[in-house]
C-alpha cells in the first residue's frame, strides 16, 4: 500500500515535470522580431546558418523592424511534402525546381510561372556534382568512366530518397551519353555499372558522406560540391582530395515565395526582401564563402572562388528536357533506376 | 453453455457496479480517447488506401521489390524477436533473482533503447559495426561483415525490441516462488526438469507476450534499420523505407498501401501470437 502511493507520488511528480518542461520549451520558441520562415534541404544548414543574421542586420538598418528568421531542413521533397501538407513556409530554398513545382500544383499557393520571378531561373547560387577520394586517390579516379570500374566502391545516396541523388544520376548519366555518342543502351549499361559498385544507398545526401568520410566505407564518394568542400573543412585535407570530373551537371537550387503563406502572415515585403538579399553582394560573398558557386562571381572573394574548378556543364533542361520530364523517365517507380537495379 | 447465457454473463459484467463509481464516464473516455489517437488515424490509413482497391493492394504487394522488402522486414523482425525473447529472459532472469553490486543500474540501462530516438541508435551502431569501427573492426578479420548487410537489420532490431521482453516477463518472474524449484528439487527433478516442466510454463503467456511486441515494434521500425541497413534494393531494403520512397514521389496511395499490407500482416501475427497465448493461458493456467 505504502509502496502504491509512492509509486502514485513519483508519477504525479512525473507529470507535472513533464508539464513544466514543455511549457519552456514552448516558450521559449516565442522570440522578439517578426519570424520568416525558411524551409530548405540538408546541405544548406551551414549557408542560411550566416545568411539568416545577416539579412536580419540589413533588415533592421534599413526598416528598424527586427526580424527573426527560422530555418527548417531536411531532405528536399519530405520538405516539399510538409508544406504541402500545411507547413507555413514563407519562402522555400529547395534542391529541386520539381519539389517547388509540386507545391504550387498542388496547393495552388505559388503560381505556375515562379521560377521566372527572380534572376537566373530563381537560383541565387549553382552547385555541381564531383568526387570525394580519398587522400593520394589510391584508385587513381579522374573521371566518371573510373566510377564504373570493376573493384572501385562508390558511395552514394539513393536517388529514390534524396534529391542529391539525382543530380548524381544525371551527371553520370550525361556523360554517358556524350561518352557514347548519345547511345541510351550503352550509357543504361555503364550507370548500372556505377550503381552496381554501391556498396551501400543511404537516404540523404549528408548520411552518404558519414558513410564514406566517418565510417572508412568507399573509395569514392560523388557529392554536392559544397558538401565535398565542407567535408573537407570538417574531416581534414590531410584525409580527402576533390576530384573534379571534366563533365558534370549544373545543379540549380531554386528559391521561391510561398505566396499563400507569406500573404496570410502579413509577411510578403519581408519574404520578397530575404529572397532578393541573396542576390546582393553580402550575401553572394557568403555563399562563395560556403563552397556554392555564386549568381555573381564579382562579388566574391577572390580565394574562395580559387577553389572552385573549371567543369564543363550540362543543364538538366538543355540535356533532359527539364525536371518533370527526367523524373519521369528515370526515377519514376518503373524508371531506369529501378531497372538497372534488378 | 449455450451461447445466450454467455451474452448474459458478459452483459453483466459491462454493467456490474463495482466499488468505485464512475465506470460510464472512464469508459466513454477510453473509446474515445482510443478512437482519437489510434482507430481514426489507422482507419484514415484504409480508407486512403481503399482508392486502390484489393487487387491494388494485390499488386502493390507482388512487386518484386515490394515483396523482397516485406520478406526481409518480417523475417528479420521475427529473427530479432526470437534473440530478444531468449536472451530477455535470461537479462530478467539475472535482473530479479540475483542480487549484485550495480543491479539498479543495470535495471535502468534495460529501458534505454526505448528512450533513444532511434536514429541515434541507428548512427552509434553503425559507428560501431562499419569496418572501422570497434566491432567491425575485429570481426571483418574473420571476414565477417555486420553493417550494411542484413546481419546490420537484425542487430538494429535486436537493440530496440529487448527492453519489451524484459519488461514483460520481470514482474512474473519475481512473482515465482523460489520454493517451487526447491521443492522440485527434493522430489528429485533434474535441473533441466526443473526450468521445462516448473519454471518455464507460467512464464510462457509473458514472453509471448513480449515477443509479441518485439516483433511488432520491429516490423514498424525505421530511424535505426536505415542507417545500418544499406539499402539495397532486393537485398537489405526494409518495407519502412520504400513507403518512404513512394511519398518522395507523392504517390500516397502507393505508401498507404505498403502501410496498409504490413498492417495486414502483423495484425494477422499478433491475432496469432494472442491465440497461442489464450492457449498456453488454459493449458498452464493463469500466473
Amino acid at each position: 500500500m505504502h509502496q502504491g502511493r509512492g509509486r502514485l507520488r513519483s508519477i504525479l511528480r512525473a507529470v507535472s515535470f513533464a508539464g513544466v518542461a514543455i511549457g519552456a520549451v514552448w516558450g521559449a520558441s516565442a522570440q522578439a522580431g517578426q519570424p520568416l520562415l525558411n524551409v530548405s534541404y540538408d546541405p544548406t544548414r551551414e549557408l542560411y546558418k550566416q545568411i539568416n543574421p545577416a539579412f536580419a542586420a540589413s533588415w533592421k538598418s534599413k526598416t528598424g523592424e527586427a526580424v527573426e528568421v527560422q530555418a527548417s531542413h531536411a531532405g528536399s521533397g519530405a520538405q516539399a511534402r510538409a508544406v504541402i501538407d500545411g507547413l507555413g513556409a514563407d519562402v522555400v530554398t529547395l534542391a529541386l525546381a520539381a519539389d517547388i513545382d509540386t507545391i504550387a500544383n498542388k496547393t495552388g499557393k505559388i503560381p505556375a510561372d515562379w521560377q521566372k520571378r527572380l534572376p537566373n531561373n530563381s537560383s541565387p547560387y549553382t552547385s555541381t556534382i564531383v568526387f570525394l577520394v580519398r587522400k593520394g586517390n589510391p584508385k587513381a579516379i579522374k573521371d566518371w568512366d573510373d566510377l564504373a570500374k570493376p573493384g572501385v566502391a562508390v558511395i552514394t545516396p539513393n536517388p529514390k530518397t534524396s534529391g542529391g541523388a539525382r543530380w548524381n544520376f544525371l551527371g553520370a548519366w550525361a556523360f554517358g551519353l556524350k561518352k557514347f555518342g548519345g547511345d541510351e543502351g550503352k550509357t543504361k549499361e555503364f550507370v548500372k555499372a556505377i550503381y552496381k559498385n554501391a556498396p551501400v544507398l543511404d537516404t540523404g545526401a549528408r548520411g552518404s558522406t558519414i558513410t564514406f568520410a566517418q565510417r572508412g566505407l568507399g573509395d569514392v564518394l560523388i557529392a554536392w560540391e559544397n558538401e565535398a568542400f565542407l567535408a573537407l573543412k570538417e574531416f581534414g585535407a590531410d584525409k580527402f582530395e576533390i576530384v573534379a570530373p571534366k563533365l558534370s551537371i549544373l545543379a540549380e537550387p531554386p528559391v521561391a515565395i510561398v505566396d499563400g503563406n507569406a500573404d496570410a502572415k502579413g509577411n510578403r515585403k519581408l519574404a520578397e526582401a530575404y529572397l532578393n538579399f541573396l542576390y546582393t553582394p553580402e550575401a553572394q560573398a557568403i555563399i562563395a564563402k560556403n563552397f556554392y558557386r555564386p549568381a555573381h562571381p564579382e562579388h566574391a572573394a577572390k580565394d574562395d572562388l580559387k577553389n572552385l574548378p573549371k567543369i564543363e556543364f550540362v543543364t538538366v533542361d538543355k540535356a533532359f528536357g527539364g525536371w518533370s520530364a527526367a523524373q519521369k523517365k528515370f526515377f519514376a517507380d518503373g524508371g531506369v533506376f529501378d531497372d538497372i537495379q534488378k | 453453455m449455450t451461447s445466450s447465457t454467455v451474452a448474459g454473463r458478459d452483459a453483466r459484467r459491462f454493467t456490474a457496479p463495482s466499488v468505485i463509481p464512475g465506470f460510464g464516464l472512464t469508459f466513454g473516455y477510453t473509446l474515445f480517447y482510443l478512437a482519437l489517437v489510434v482507430l481514426i488515424p489507422l482507419a484514415t490509413l484504409i480508407w486512403r488506401s481503399s482508392e486502390l482497391g484489393l487487387s491494388g493492394l494485390y499488386q502493390i504487394a507482388m512487386e518484386p521489390r515490394v515483396a523482397a522488402a516485406l520478406r526481409t522486414t518480417f523475417l528479420i523482425s521475427f529473427g530479432a524477436a526470437v534473440v530478444d525473447l531468449v536472451f530477455g529472459l535470461v537479462v530478467a532472469w539475472v535482473l530479479t533473482r540475483y542480487d549484485f553490486f550495480g543491479r539498479r543500474l543495470l535495471d535502468a540501462f534495460v529501458d534505454l533503447p526505448f528512450a533513444l530516438p532511434t536514429a541515434v541508435a541507428g548512427i552509434s551502431l553503425a559507428a560501431l559495426y562499419a569496418p572501422n569501427g570497434w566491432f567491425g573492426e575485429a570481426l571483418a578479420r574473420y571476414d565477417i561483415k555486420i553493417a550494411y548487410t542484413r546481419w546490420g537489420i537484425l542487430v538494429a532490431l535486436i537493440f530496440i525490441g529487448l527492453p519489451f521482453v524484459v519488461r514483460t516477463v520481470q514482474p512474473i518472474i519475481s512473482e515465482l516462488e523460489v520454493e517451487l524449484e526447491e521443492a522440485s528439487a527434493t522430489l528429485g527433478a533434474a535441473r533441466l526438469q526443473t526450468v521445462v516442466r516448473v519454471l518455464l510454463p507460467p512464464l510462457v503467456p509473458a514472453l509471448l507476450t513480449g515477443f509479441a511486441l518485439a516483433f511488432a515494434r520491429a516490423i514498424g521500425e525505421y530511424g535505426s534499420v536505415i542507417f545500418i541497413a544499406g539499402n539495397i534494393a532486393y537485398v537489405s531494403e526494409i518495407a519502412p523505407l520504400l513507403i518512404v520512397v513512394k511519398l518522395e514521389q507523392y504517390d500516397v496511395a502507393g505508401a498507404t498501401g505498403i502501410a496498409t499490407i504490413m498492417l495486414a500482416f502483423s495484425f494477422a501475427a499478433l491475432l496469432a501470437i494472442n491465440l497461442a497465448q489464450a492457449w498456453s493461458r488454459r493449458r498452464y493456467g493463469h500466473v
